[in-house]
């Protein structure tokens, strides 16, 4: 039960003088003739930090966590983001001492057992893809695209080749876009068929040698497998161009079909998703990269090489590398959650994951697709798009008041209006680890819902603590810091 | 194995449901050409109990067995046992990006006070809910300076900033036409006069940090004066324990300072997962990279919280986005804001004059070895570059052989801090570190260098 004075901010309940961490009485003496930081340098006041006692911090952040929704306690069928169950034994063997505790710049001969799980992972992340050059750099999925965009550019620099422009359908994650626009490419985009699928005589009229890169999510943001996928892997490398597919949705098609396979040349995986690296309020994730064979000398630094010779695993830079994306090595600690994902389910257990998000995703279709219009056939791969388009004509419900009377119901909201290509979006992934009883449970709330009276609808959520924050007079006078004039 | 709820007589009324006869008919939308048709390459299953037997036989001891004297960007500070007990709570271990402000208030709450801790850790107007790490916030400021000055000619580099962000910075504008003018360190800081001869009318900031990455305290009022005096925005990549003892990136007037906020109760884990601090003026704040939260009033009257000015975010902007980052850290931004408050002001500053005052017995002991000297004769904060008569590579692998993790070695990054530093390596202090161990560290590498 929530317990509301312990959720005042941290700062309202601050008391000068009070304190907890007690760090030890200094053991060294003072020295002379080693330089002193002048005044110039030194603060001269004591930092207006909250002061606040151990019982109260406890108290307050307990209470405050009772007011999220998560995984460990509720169904969370974001589409997009793959809100599986977090193994909780994936988090006492990254917890291990020696993994955490490993700082980056140890030698090489004391990390040789960490490199050897890292150097194991690159190779399953290339088994799975499909793609042999992997790099386990980049911070998140966003961050991956922007790695292999950029190196894709430098492979294209080392051919003398002048491409320009990335294409993505209208379909894409935000994420594409923007990473494009960032590497400095020239950004075109595709509207995609009606149906749901790239147009390809759409695609064709685009495609010259100008074109780099098209960047295309499979199964794609629809939760449709792109079927002419081969297809248009041909027709950009009829033009010398490459096709990068964004990972997000890997959790459909492990095991059963491989981005290299299906003509993609780098791809992204989002660890935190289909590798059960917990979501944690909004990352950290993980966004190692794929890519072919003639890329990976491109691949940024550093990457783990291994010498059978010598039985010695390395940190290199590949030959024509793009160099860093960011400090360090990576997220290790969301790898390695990712890798015992890999070792604890085997290649069949990956298999059985998808095979199952498929089902539950199939399944609530058909359990919703009497009452909710989706707009894109009655098959899908992990999740579904619908549209809440004709309840809005009808009664004026949006999809994003269904979303928020979900909540009174007990069920975090999908994703809605995403993708922009679907009007009044509601996009439902409810991943592998759901019960037929959870899921028999949520399309009975969606359909009662549907046909509750209007007003009910939207005034929700009523159970929750506050309702419908006001978002434009949030933006119109940002209050993004608590002070004492507040 | 994979956890499945669903029994096989369950899984056939679903499949009924659907009009399927098999899962694999779920599976015909992937034309059979490009199905895998085998089963994937990959160790078979194995059981949590043999995992953990597995990794703990191949992942040894705990820091290779040594003390931790490595600096270089991440620090082995202490972290009070809550940080783990209250962030592990599933509640928010487990949420997502809190879109849904109506079920996701314990996040927005705790990220919004996030950002005030860090508005009064670094003395800045305005903290974002956090970015990838601190080299990736470097370029994202960079970005930002050139959407605040319309500027895009040339970034400013102090050649003491991390080596490491420098390259990231390389990387991330590989492809744009911005120059990248790096102002060579002397004697182990820029200098004023050098920073104020490469700044042009073009110049979108100049880029420091304090302190440095071998550990000196730079004239940050002064050059950040000549920045603002050439147009240009002054960035400052601050260590957040700094505060404890120093002034502050606001008190020097910077316009956008960020950092590695590892130290702020992040395990070091191998590097990664780790925290960008990012904050600025509050004037450039619609220009800011990352997730914003924001207090406001619900339909009720209710103060709440929310993700704000999601305009300028990828999901809603795509190719006019200020950043591509989606997914940041915020569990790592949940540590700071409870390490920050049950550390308090008093306790930063406990943990500040520590490794400070530890830095300084180190520098002391260490320097009474015969030709051991302090690099560069300055004002340190917690660590500092040691110079012996040795290569540096050789020393510290000796010093690791007898127990003592020291480093980085300058020469480990080429040439990129300057020529001539290749008996040179930099030794860091937290208050971790005890009187016996800088005393034995001592003693150890008085007999590296003897022997």
């Amino acid at each position: 039960m929530r317990n509301p004075t312990a959720t005042r901010l941290l700062f309202e309940m601050s008391e000068s003088g009070r304190g907890t961490v007690v760090f030890p009485e200094s053991d060294v003496p003072d020295v002379s003739g080693v330089p002193v930081p002048g005044a110039e340098h030194l603060a001269s006041v004591l930092l207006p930090l909250p002061e606040l006692a151990e019982p109260d911090v406890v108290r307050h952040f307990v209470n405050l966590s009772t007011l999220n929704m998560s995984v460990d306690s509720h169904f969370y069928p974001l589409g997009s983001c793959t809100m599986k169950y977090n193994p909780k034994r994936h988090e006492r063997l990254a917890r291990l001492p020696q993994a955490v505790a490993s700082h980056p710049y140890q030698q090489e001969s004391q990390i040789q057992g960490l490199l050897s799980v890292l150097y194991e992972l690159q190779g399953m992340l290339a088994e799975i893809s499909g793609l042999p050059g992997v790099s386990l750099h980049p911070a998140a999925g966003a961050q991956g695209e922007l790695t292999a965009l950029l190196t894709a550019a430098a492979y294209f620099r080392h051919r003398g080749e002048q491409r320009t422009r990335v294409l993505f359908p209208a379909s894409a994650h935000g994420t594409n876009p923007a990473s494009a626009a960032l590497a400095g490419f020239e950004c075109v985009q595709l509207s995609g068929g009606r149906d749901g699928f790239v147009d390809l005589s759409e695609l064709r009229a685009q495609l010259d040698e100008r074109s780099a890169v098209f960047m295309v999510t499979n199964p794609n943001t629809l939760g449709l497998f792109e079927k002419d996928i081969a297809t248009i892997a041909a027709m950009l490398h009829e033009v010398g161009g490459l096709v990068y597919i964004d990972g997000a949705n890997m959790n459909a098609i492990l095991g059963r079909t491989r981005p290299g396979d299906f003509g993609g040349d780098m791809m992204h995986y989002n660890v935190h998703k289909t590798f059960t690296g917990p979501h944690g309020a909004g990352g950290p994730g993980a966004g190692p990269i794929a890519v072919r064979d003639f890329l990976a000398p491109f691949l940024p630094a550093p990457v783990v090489t291994f010498d059978a010779v010598r039985n010695w695993y390395s940190l290199t830079e590949p030959e024509h590398s793009i160099g860093r994306m960011r400090s360090f090595f990576g997220n290790v600690g969301i790898l390695l959650r990712g890798y015992c994902y890999i070792r604890t389910l085997g290649g069949r257990g990956l298999r059985e994951a998808s095979d199952c998000a498929v089902l539950n995703a199939n399944y609530l279709l058909s359990q919703v697709r009497d009452f909710l219009d989706v707009p894109h056939g009655h098959r899908c791969m992990h999740e579904f798009v619908a549209s809440a388009k004709r309840l809005k004509e009808q009664t004026g419900v949006t999809a994003m008041d269904i979303a928020k009377r979900l909540l009174d119901y007990g069920f975090h909201a999908p994703t809605v209006y995403f993708p922009l290509v679907v009007e009044e979006a509601l996009m439902m992934e409810p991943t592998e680890t759901e019960s037929l009883a959870t899921l028999d449970a949520f399309a009975a709330a969606l359909r009662q819902i549907c046909s509750e009276p209007a007003e009910l609808v939207k005034g929700a959520p009523h159970t929750t603590a506050v309702c419908r924050p006001d978002e434009v007079n949030a933006a119109r006078k940002p209050v993004l810091c608590w002070s004492a004039q507040c | 194995m994979a956890y499945l709820f669903d029994t096989p007589e369950q899984r056939q009324r679903m499949l009924a449901a659907i009009g399927a006869a098999s899962v694999d008919e779920l599976f015909q939308q992937i034309p059979e050409s490009l199905q895998l048709g085998r089963e994937l390459a990959l160790p078979g299953a194995v059981s949590e109990l043999e995992l953990e037997q597995d990794l703990q036989r191949r992942l040894g001891e705990v820091g290779g067995g040594g003390v931790c004297f490595l600096g270089g960007g991440v620090y082995d500070h202490y972290i009070p046992a809550v940080v783990d007990e209250l962030t592990s709570r599933g509640e928010f271990y487990t949420a997502y990006t809190p879109y849904q402000a109506e079920a996701s208030q314990g996040t927005l709450q705790a990220f919004y006070e996030y950002q005030t801790l860090i508005s009064q850790l670094s003395g800045m107007e305005v903290s974002n809910a956090s970015l990838y790490e601190g080299g990736t916030a470097v370029s994202e400021a960079v970005f930002m300076a050139m959407r605040v000055n319309g500027r895009d000619g040339r970034v400013v580099v102090a050649g003491s900033l991390h080596p490491e962000y420098r390259q990231v910075l390389r990387t991330y504008f590989s492809r744009l036409g911005t120059e990248i003018v790096e102002v060579p360190a002397v004697d182990g800081v820029v200098s004023v006069e050098m920073c104020r001869g490469a700044l042009t009318a073009d110049t979108t900031a100049l880029v420091l940090q304090q302190p440095n990455f071998f550990g000196c305290l730079e004239d940050i009022g002064g050059l950040t004066a000549a920045a603002h005096a050439a147009g240009a925005l002054a960035i400052l990549a601050f260590d957040p324990i700094g505060p404890g003892l120093l002034k502050r990136p606001g008190d020097y007037g910077v316009d956008i300072a960020v950092a590695e906020g590892q130290p702020l109760g992040t395990p070091l884990q191998f590097g990664g997962p780790l925290l960008g601090v990012f904050t600025c003026r509050s004037e450039y704040v619609r220009k800011m990279p990352g997730r914003l939260i924001g207090r406001t009033v619900d339909r009720r009257g209710r103060e709440c919280f929310v993700l704000n000015l999601q305009a300028r975010e990828q999901h809603i902007r795509r190719d006019k986005a200020t950043s591509n980052i989606c997914t940041n850290q915020g569990l790592l931004a949940l540590r700071a804001t409870v390490f920050l408050s049950v550390v308090g002001p008093r306790g930063l500053r406990r943990m500040a004059e520590l490794s400070h005052a530890k830095a300084r017995y180190a520098a002391a002991c260490l320097t009474r070895l015969p030709g051991v000297v302090l690099k560069f004769e300055r004002a340190f904060f917690r660590e500092f570059v040691l110079e012996t008569p040795r290569p540096a590579t050789e020393v510290l692998r000796s010093l690791s052989d007898r127990g003592f993790n020291v480093g980085p070695e300058l020469s480990r990054f080429g040439g990129s801090l300057g020529a001539g530093l290749e008996r040179c390596f930099l030794v860091a202090l937290t208050e971790k570190r005890t009187r016996a161990e800088i005393d034995a560290l001592a003693a150890a590498l008085g007999d590296v260098l003897g022997s």
